[in-house]
């Protein structure tokens, strides 16, 4: 992968911070003058994936556009427990219209900057994202992300992926992965949970309108999070990061798991962590400690009905050949490879 | 702007909802005691000394080292460095080369000559150290940092003590050696060297001593009868090694057999290879059981020393010496064979340890002795009120990094009792375990390996046979601990709360809780790579 | 400068006289030769300071129009009939937020079955979105009116639809008036917005309001409605002074003065309302016409005033709510309360059928007699209806209502050609 991690023995660049590097190879969230654009008061779960990764991202992008940011939202989770009247966590300009129309406002948004650009009305190169969880990017956003991404607009769209829609109560969305119980698909009759055969990753289908920058990363690895939104605030145009953001809610996990089961979400393959330029792969972070797929699923409730008093041996192993598929389609093993 | 109200807010705002209230647990930070100080005879703080070294700060980590222990070359070349078979890196690679970087310090300390600071303000007590060996001279830094003036007295010509007479200098160069007694001197210590002290009472009395240290070692090596008079002459190890250190002529011959298996045994053998001659070391157990380290006895084997085990030495004859085979049983107890052969040898070294000179104590009340060495309290005070003791005459392992902790904890003990009150050590944190690491975080590296001197150098020369590591392998090497138990400031809390509810305070002063907005999630303590925050319970 | 054109180009250089900044639309018909026109425009250089997005439906078209109008640009649309119902989440979001966004609705009636021609079906689903609506009589006005609604809808910060009717104005040749680009630049002030997405002064715009302040927000919605009754007149009057024409206003009255009947419409029916009216004028009957302009708000004060003189009022209107009758009527009859006048409601010319003033005037003649039903289905086929009204109590599955119709009326050409 392109993203070079600085060569340090102690804790290397997995921390958060570093100590010993030079200031210009440290991490935004290392910085005590980050923007926290999510601001503290915020009502998420304790634990949230979301909130981490929102402020992980949007702070990046503060920092790479030097506070010459918009955001627009997409309704759910992240902006029910960041703006109930009256007080909002958001450090940011920030707007929240719809549940399935947070591309379509970014674009407008960076429509009117282009004028007002254009006019000489604003010097400033204001940057544009829009961001919302799995539901109002995968489902009902899709559209409208389809239409920014077609048309190349100048908007990076960010993609909080926790695997349902969380916060009506934990509902199957088109992002829930194989085998997992939500509340709509119930760990009960011939295929327990989720079905196998369903869903979009939604990636790849950013890539299919071979747009100029498309990256996944997780919580886990703050770094290349970092790394890849500063990244795509380099290029003009349609850009997507779809972060895996654990839900302890929805998942079933306690709240101090969240960035070990993104881990382990990366490192048994279940998850690819990758990037991708016009349509094409360009690198993806290499799995550092192979593990199987049980190590991710066995500490969250919503895989318990695969580790009963008769394990789903066969689900397990479906599962595992969809890691083992990932591990394959994205070199996940060969550091040779990109 | 004239704001819409309700549906557009001002930013940041959510600040004034405090959502610390939520909370069941609350994470707190604390210090855990890493394995490697926890195991430390001297009580360094080697997580902390190599928290600034991993930084490059080398003096910095040089200072914080000698709070402890003055003697970071020395250390770094003869400590047996047991802090290293408790590191924890060595679950995960390999233990940090925790003694390497020691002596990285020690010597660059030499290079650039740093020196110690001398004390703010005097406290006008005068202190007797008898014994310039590590345990008194690390008791006359001690007392001197405190304030205090310090006389020691030392029976031999030259300070250091066994350091000087009972190391041979291929493990401790003696420009390293004194090089880290001048700068105890250079603080203020006055040494009176060649005197030995008839009655400890009498010379504190005369020099009106507020209290005394006696650690004068055990030189005196332990014999057996095993000569009529009859064939190879029959010395003792440490005789034997201070003789060659003062440049003595000893009529050894070439072949040399020596008696006993510790590390005095190896030392003697190495010596006289280095000599030209062909040691043979005679122990009565299997080699697996020899006291004497591992890599001690692995280096003379490579330079040509020859150990012949499960054997005794029952007699000296005309030839050299009569061995009586041993056998061990399944249970290790031996067992004579009524085996014997002789072998030719020009003399015989006895390596079976030393004993203690206590002519200083003669006629010193409440003194209680037990099987040969002083007994003291746990705060290194004798039966004599005001006479402390401490090194190898004291009940003790005898080696070097014991004698210096010795001497530390006793100066503050005497630094007490000079007050009139009782010195009360800090509680010890926790021990940092293995388990509470979040190992994830730290890069794989191996443990940089010292360089060693080319084994035919070795037979022949008195030439340090362990090199030190250079700045970068150093560097390097400093930058594998893992910080166990102790914040590093790697900003993992700082970053990974979801709430924003850590405050980063800035470099050296670590972080805070910010409890208004802490939900309790525990994301904090789970990703804190070295295990130093813990989660309590609320009172609710 | 007046000028032979299509309505729908003649609103497109209206627009284009507007500086507007961003426009973003979805084709559907009969709203496509305005947006053709606009983006044509932008493409070849005529209007240099603005962003046209062809998005890819009318829920997208309305959330950019959210988007860019949210960030300080002057934004505009338009659509029709499915189009806005596709929009409506949007529709209520933009006025919820208070967002002065422009909308064409080119008026065509709402499906099934699918109907692509005019009626009021559309705009009138609207009627509760928030969204001030008024009505253009003629392509004059409607140009017009556009000009007005920038203004307004800025002034306000609320969301203004101006409703044309389809083809009958969209896509009629008439004369009109396009004003110069000094006169527009006179009457319409740059846009100031609000509030404003500026990374320099941020807000965070869209929260969510629980029921502490829920009522208070919708209240406050109410209120900028109430106000725009009295901004609407003054700025019909300021355009006047600047452009030396009646154009918008709240109602706008013919023949009033004596009418014993006054007839009650909205949009280009006014005109062959009017016709009628003077052939009736010219038989000795007192009645007149209140056009309705501003649909939402609604002119209650306007109204009453108008026809406080008259015996009976008949409503002719475009789309109606099935199950009860006149939505228009509705409004009127709140505006009426207490005066003791006849009401009649008239329902015309769904999904285009013809309004003719042979059969307005037979509606108007027996109103006047006080002989009219309390609602009326214009030149309502009941053969047709009974005929199918008849094949379905006869069958359950009768089969499809519009088609069972089509095959009817084909028959009933054949039989009577």
């Amino acid at each position: 992968m392109s993203f070079q991690p600085v060569k340090f023995y102690q804790t290397g660049t997995f921390t958060v911070g570093n100590r010993l590097l030079e200031p210009d190879q440290r991490s935004v969230q290392a910085n005590m003058e980050r923007t926290n654009s999510l601001n503290s008061g915020h009502r998420a779960c304790q634990g949230c994936g979301e909130a981490l990764g929102a402020r992980y991202a949007i702070d990046a992008a503060m920092h790479a556009t030097n506070n010459q940011l918009i955001a627009a939202n997409a309704t759910g989770c992240l902006e029910v427990f960041s703006t109930p009247y009256p007080e909002t966590s958001w450090q940011v300009p920030w707007i929240h219209s719809l549940f399935g129309n947070a591309a379509a406002v970014a674009t407008g948004i960076a429509a009117a900057i282009k004028v007002k650009r254009l006019k000489g009305e604003t010097k400033e190169d204001v940057r544009v994202v829009a961001q919302g969880g799995d539901g109002g990017t995968t489902d009902i956003g899709f559209g409208c992300l389809s239409g920014m991404f077609e048309r190349n607009d100048d908007v990076l769209y960010i993609c909080y992926d926790n695997g349902g829609y969380m916060n009506t109560g934990v509902q199957r969305s088109s992002a829930t992965p194989p085998a997992a119980r939500t509340a709509t698909t119930m760990p009960v009759g011939a295929e327990p949970g989720n079905p196998f055969g369903q869903g979009k990753f939604v990636p790849s289908i950013a890539m299919a309108h071979e747009i100029p920058y498309v990256a996944t990363a997780t919580v886990a690895d703050l770094r290349d999070l970092e790394h890849k939104v500063k990244k795509a605030m380099t290029f003009r145009g349609a850009r997507y990061i779809h972060i895996l953001v654990p839900c302890p809610l929805g998942w079933g996990s306690p709240s101090g798991d969240t960035i070990k089961l993104s881990r382990l979400a990366k490192e048994t393959g279940l998850f690819p962590v990758f990037e991708a330029q016009y349509g094409e792969i360009t690198g993806s972070a290499k799995i550092r400690e192979p593990l199987p797929v049980e190590e991710y699923l066995r500490p969250q409730k919503r895989y318990a009905h695969l580790f009963g008093k008769k394990p789903a041996y066969e689900t397990i192993v479906r599962l595992q050949a969809l890691a083992d598929r990932n591990i394959r389609r994205y070199s996940l093993l060969d550091k040779e490879a990109n | 702007m004239n704001k819409p109200f309700a549906i557009t807010l001002d930013p940041g705002s959510s600040l004034a909802n405090h959502t610390g209230s939520w909370r069941t647990e609350r994470p707190v930070y604390v210090d855990r005691l890493p394995p490697c100080n926890n195991q430390c005879p001297a009580g360094e703080d080697i997580q902390g000394w190599l928290f600034h070294a991993e930084s490059g700060n080398y003096e910095a980590a040089w200072r914080h080292l000698t709070t402890h222990n003055p003697f970071p070359a020395i250390m770094g070349r003869v400590c047996y460095h047991t802090c290293e078979g408790a590191c924890n890196r060595g679950k995960l690679d390999a233990a940090v080369g925790i003694n390497s970087v020691e002596r990285f310090l020690g010597d660059e300390a030499i290079k650039q000559k740093w020196q110690f600071d001398r004390p703010a303000a005097e406290s006008g007590k005068h202190v007797l150290v008898i014994g310039a060996g590590p345990s008194g001279m690390s008791a006359a830094y001690h007392l001197r940092r405190l304030g205090h003036q310090v006389t020691v007295v030392e029976a031999g010509p030259l300070v250091g003590g066994m350091m000087r007479y009972g190391i041979p200098k291929y493990r401790l160069p003696r420009e390293v050696l004194d090089a880290e007694m001048q700068r105890i001197v250079n603080m203020g210590v006055r040494v009176v060297l060649d005197t030995k002290i008839e009655n400890v009472l009498d010379t504190m009395k005369e020099g009106s001593y507020d209290a005394a240290f006696l650690a004068v070692g055990a030189h005196i090596g332990k014999r057996t009868a095993i000569s009529d008079g009859e064939g190879p002459r029959v010395f003792d190890a440490i005789s034997v090694l201070r003789g060659l250190e003062n440049g003595e002529k000893i009529p050894l011959g070439r072949r040399i057999a020596v008696y006993g298996g510790g590390n005095t045994a190896i030392d003697v053998a190495r010596t006289v290879r280095r000599l030209g001659a062909e040691p043979i070391i005679i122990y009565r157990r299997t080699q697996d059981k020899m006291p004497a380290h591992a890599f001690e006895i692995e280096e003379a084997l490579q330079e040509g020393v020859t150990i012949k085990c499960l054997s005794t030495i029952k007699q000296t004859d005309p030839k050299g010496i009569v061995i009586e085979k041993v056998q061990a049983d399944s249970r290790g107890s031996l067992h004579p064979t009524g085996e014997y052969e002789t072998l030719e040898v020009d003399s015989v070294v006895l390596a079976l340890g030393q004993n203690v000179d206590l002519g200083a104590l003669k006629g010193v009340p409440d003194i209680e002795l037990n099987d040969g060495v002083v007994k003291v309290d746990a705060n290194m005070m004798t039966g004599h009120a005001g006479l402390f003791a401490g090194g190898d005459m004291v009940p003790t392992d005898r080696n070097v990094t014991v004698a210096v902790g010795h001497g530390k904890k006793a100066a503050r003990n005497i630094d007490a009792w000079l007050r009139g009150t009782t010195y009360a050590a800090p509680e010890k944190h926790q021990i940092a375990t293995f388990e509470r690491l979040n190992t994830w975080y730290y890069s794989d590296a191996p443990k940089t390996v010292r360089p060693m001197l080319d084994v035919i150098r070795r037979q022949s020369t008195f030439d340090e046979v362990q090199g030190g590591l250079d700045e970068t392998n150093a560097l390097f090497e400093a930058r594998r601990c893992l910080s166990c138990g102790n914040c590093f400031e790697c900003d993992n809390c700082y970053g990974v709360c979801p709430d924003n509810a850590v405050i980063k305070l800035g470099p050296g002063k670590r972080f805070q809780f910010n409890y208004d907005y802490c939900k309790g999630c525990g994301l904090c303590v789970a990703e804190c790579p070295c295990g130093a925050i813990n989660m309590v319970p609320e009172n609710i | 400068m007046l000028k032979q054109m299509e309505g729908s180009q003649a609103v497109a250089e209206a627009i284009a006289l507007c500086r507007p900044e961003v426009i973003c639309a979805y084709p559907i018909s009969p709203q496509t030769h305005i947006v053709e026109g606009l983006g044509e425009m932008v493409k070849g250089g005529e209007l240099p300071e603005c962003e046209f997005i062809n998005v890819e439906s009318e829920f997208a078209a309305m959330s950019v129009a959210i988007g860019s109008s949210a960030a300080g640009a002057r934004t505009y649309t338009a659509t029709a009939a499915q189009g806005l119902l596709f929009m409506v989440e949007a529709v209520y979001n933009a006025s919820g937020l208070g967002l002065p966004i422009v909308m064409t609705v080119a008026n065509r009636a709402i499906g099934a079955p699918i109907n692509i021609w005019n009626d009021h079906s559309d705009s009138i689903s609207q009627r509760d979105s928030g969204w001030i609506q008024l009505f253009a009589e003629t392509n004059q006005e409607a140009v017009d009116l556009h000009i007005q609604a920038f203004k307004l809808a800025e002034e306000l910060s609320l969301p203004v639809m101006v409703c044309m009717d389809g083809f009958i104005l969209t896509h009629a040749y008439e004369r009109v008036d396009i004003p110069s680009k000094e006169q527009v630049d006179a009457f319409l002030p740059k846009y100031e917005p609000r509030q404003v997405l500026d990374p320099n002064d941020p807000v965070s715009i869209g929260a969510m309001v629980g029921p502490e302040a829920f009522t208070e927000v919708r209240y406050l919605e109410h209120q900028k409605q109430m106000q725009a009754l009295e901004l609407i007149p003054e700025i019909a009057a300021e355009f006047k002074a600047g452009f030396q024409r009646d154009s918008g206003g709240l109602v706008r009255g013919y023949c009033l003065e004596d009418a014993d009947t006054v007839v009650v419409a909205m949009g280009s029916v006014l005109g062959t309302i009017k016709d009628t009216i003077d052939e009736m004028r010219d038989a000795g009957v007192k009645i007149g016409v209140l056009g309705v302009i501003s649909f939402r708000p609604f002119p209650l004060e306007a109204v009453r005033a108008a026809l406080k003189n008259a015996k009976r009022v008949v409503v002719v209107e475009k789309t109606f709510a099935v199950g009860i009758g006149g939505i228009l009527a509705t409004d009127i009859r709140t505006a009426m309360d207490g005066i003791a006048i006849r009401d009649y409601t008239v329902v015309a010319g769904l999904g285009g059928r013809p309004i003719t003033r042979k059969s307005l005037r037979e509606v108007f003649n027996k109103a006047t007699f006080d002989e009219l039903p309390a609602l009326t289905f214009l030149d309502l086929d009941w053969a047709i209806v009974n005929k199918q009204l008849a094949r379905e109590r006869a069958k359950r599955r009768s089969g499809p209502t519009a088609e069972n119709i089509l095959r009817d009326v084909g028959d009933h050409v054949a039989q009577h050609s």
